[in-house]
């Protein structure tokens, strides 16, 4: 699969090789990028991660869902070399990558995001976009005392960067400092700036918490965009309306185990998902739009008794 | 009260080569505090030890550059030493370090076990190394007198130092500037802000932190050099107090910044010994005694300093718009 294929074709290809998936926990995807194998992470007494199987289908846009507490952060933090797994094997793209620190998982392609958003505040956001880049030869201490040897490089970096902040919209902010942002922009700018080495999956943690729902539609537009030019995306997130809008694939965790998989609209109704999920409202569907108002919950409640 | 002496006492301290010692070891721990946030409590610690390094290899018979290298050396061996257990840490276990380690120092220093080496408590006599650095000196024998200053060329306090001193505060100031604006400064402010964060974009951390731990300690070990050529090696008078002086002057010139360390310096010291003259000139001896004035002095520019911090964070130099934004 190139990347010169257009978005469609990428759209509908995670479609279709998702279609003949088996609808279980850790099922086989015919094309996986990440491949993770007995990963469990103990604290304490307690398992926070036990995942027996877990692979995840390239190109396509897969979501972690779960109830809190369910080990989903923990997950992302062992995938991404953030913590230490107590046991467990994963490969990304093929080669391993259990014990490898965080800055070479990063590098190896696969760049995360947090669920608190970390914009770099006292820095501008131009310099935060920046720093997202790789290769750049001014981030050796020799190199850095001749400008001649990075100025050029400097330069494509910041076309790019300008490019991808115009895409969400942030130009505008160029030279402010990040932390006059606003928590949304913040989501975007840190999103934007994971984006900028260029990775072959991106993991984001929450991208929808604490943004404003105006934003919240280009967030998923840009999310869509990403899958579409044939970035691999895991996202963690507990907006159901999101979830099941952009995902292509759905993994659900309860504490610490993934038990259940499927497409969107199939695993929202299976057992074991409304089991350990959806609890009181286990007859509502969770993707249903009108849940977003805040007044429905407690109506449908009535509804029932 | 004589306004002439006093001014002009308080003009020397601006060009001493004290206050350009500490202009320097404020630019070390600029790197480490301004730029990458590393709290080095131990600054002193980095002087003593290019002290040490450059006066026993001096004694020795080493050549001055030599000299210096094996301060240099020191500088980074202890800065590696520091930074493999504790820069994976949290930033206050490298500040709990760094402030025993500095003592640790000292505390060898004065040992007499090492009597023969580094002299112990006494120190070592600065005539006993600053030949190398005097010879030199391209001045001719004698004193000159420029304006009301009037120093020796060649010898101890001479203008020799205070060329060579502000000379490499300026090359110093001059590896900032362009370190400060270059991709790799970039990273040392990522990491400062938020390590977590440059971890995420694939930058190692570790390997930052230990170069900035490097070499903000030893830009502090040639600090240390310049700060004993004109005066001795006294193990005593590089302790605790001195690494809080430096601190005291990066955060009144600006962390973060090219030039305040140089200013904080020149204020800090300048500042001093205007409160100081001006009181030994004008308290009566029956009201206070020169020692006490001594202390007084310390206890104004304490306070001053603090309203300062209170009212000016950010320093002289320090961008308000920077340091307004809260950290979270």
């Amino acid at each position: 699969m190139s990347a010169e294929q257009t978005g469609h074709d990428f759209r509908t290809t995670a479609a279709r090789d998702l279609q003949h998936v088996h609808r279980k926990p850790g099922a086989v995807k015919p094309d996986a990028i990440l491949v993770a194998d007995d990963v469990t992470r103990h604290f304490g007494g307690i398992a926070a991660v036990d995942v027996a199987h877990l692979e995840v289908q390239r190109n396509a846009i897969t979501a972690l869902i779960g109830p809190n507490g369910a080990g989903k952060t923990t997950l992302f933090n062992l995938m991404t070399g953030f913590d230490r797994p107590s046991s467990g094997r994963w490969t990304f793209e093929g080669a391993p990558l259990a014990g490898v620190s965080a800055a070479r998982v990063a590098r190896s392609g696969m760049v995360r995001t947090f669920q608190l958003t970390k914009a770099l505040n006292r820095m501008t956001v131009i310099e935060n976009m920046r720093l997202g880049a790789t290769h750049q030869p001014g981030e050796n201490l020799f190199a850095a005392l001749v400008p001649s040897l990075w100025r050029p490089r400097e330069k494509e970096i910041t076309a790019q960067a300008e490019e991808l902040l115009a895409r969400f919209k942030l130009e505008t902010k160029r030279d402010d400092f990040a932390g006059s942002l606003s928590g949304g922009q913040r989501k975007l700018l840190e999103m934007a700036r994971a984006l900028m080495s260029r990775p072959t999956m991106i993991m984001l943690d929450e991208p929808m918490a604490g943004v404003n729902p105006a934003l919240t539609q280009s967030l998923l537009g840009h999310i869509q965009a990403l899958r579409d030019e044939g970035t691999t995306v895991l996202f963690v997130e507990h907006d159901m309306h999101m979830v099941r809008h952009i995902s292509d694939w759905v993994v659900v965790m309860a504490e610490g185990r993934i038990v259940a998989e499927g497409p969107p609209e199939s695993v929202m109704k299976d057992p074991a998902v409304i089991d350990a999920y959806l609890g009181a409202h286990h007859d509502t569907d969770l993707g249903d739009d009108s849940l977003l108002e805040d007044d429905v919950p407690p109506r449908t409640r009535e509804g029932q008794s | 009260m004589d306004w002439t002496r006093i001014l002009t006492n308080v003009a020397g301290e601006i060009i001493a080569p004290t206050t350009a010692a500490y202009a320097l070891a404020a630019i070390g721990l600029n790197i480490h505090f301004g730029l990458t946030g590393l709290l080095n409590m131990g600054q002193a610690g980095f002087m003593l030890l290019g002290a040490y390094g450059f006066a026993i290899a001096t004694i020795a018979g080493w050549p001055i550059w030599a000299a210096a290298l094996v301060a240099i050396a020191a500088a980074a061996v202890f800065a590696l030493v520091l930074g493999i257990p504790t820069l994976k840490l949290r930033g206050d276990y490298l500040a709990i370090v760094t402030i025993a380690a500095a003592e640790i120092v000292r505390l060898i220093g004065r040992s007499t076990a090492l009597t023969s080496l580094t002299g112990a408590s006494s120190g070592l006599r600065g005539d006993s190394y600053k030949a190398t650095f005097q010879a030199l000196s391209p001045l001719p024998d004698g004193t000159t007198d420029i304006g009301p200053f009037s120093y020796s060329n060649n010898f101890s306090n001479s203008w020799w130092i205070r060329i060579v001193a502000w000379a490499v505060v300026a090359l110093a100031c001059l590896f900032v500037f362009l370190l400060i604006r270059s991709p790799w400064g970039r990273v040392l402010k990522g990491i400062r802000e938020d390590e977590d964060a440059v971890r995420s974009l694939g930058k190692s951390v570790y390997a930052y932190k230990m170069q900035s731990l490097v070499l903000g300690g030893v830009i502090g070990a040639l600090a240390g050099i310049i700060y004993v050529l004109p005066r001795a090696v006294q193990p005593d008078s590089m302790g605790r107090p001195m690494t809080f002086f430096v601190w005291t002057i990066l955060l009144l010139g600006g962390a973060a910044t090219v030039f305040g360390p140089v200013l904080g310096s020149i204020v800090f010291w300048a500042g001093l010994m205007l409160i100081k003259s001006v009181m030994r000139d004008g308290i009566p001896d029956t009201v206070m005694s020169t020692g006490q004035i001594e202390q007084l002095g310390w206890v104004i520019v304490g306070v001053t300093l603090m309203l300062l911090v209170i009212f000016r964070p950010q320093g002289v130099l320090g961008d308000k718009k920077e340091l307004a934004i809260n950290v979270r």
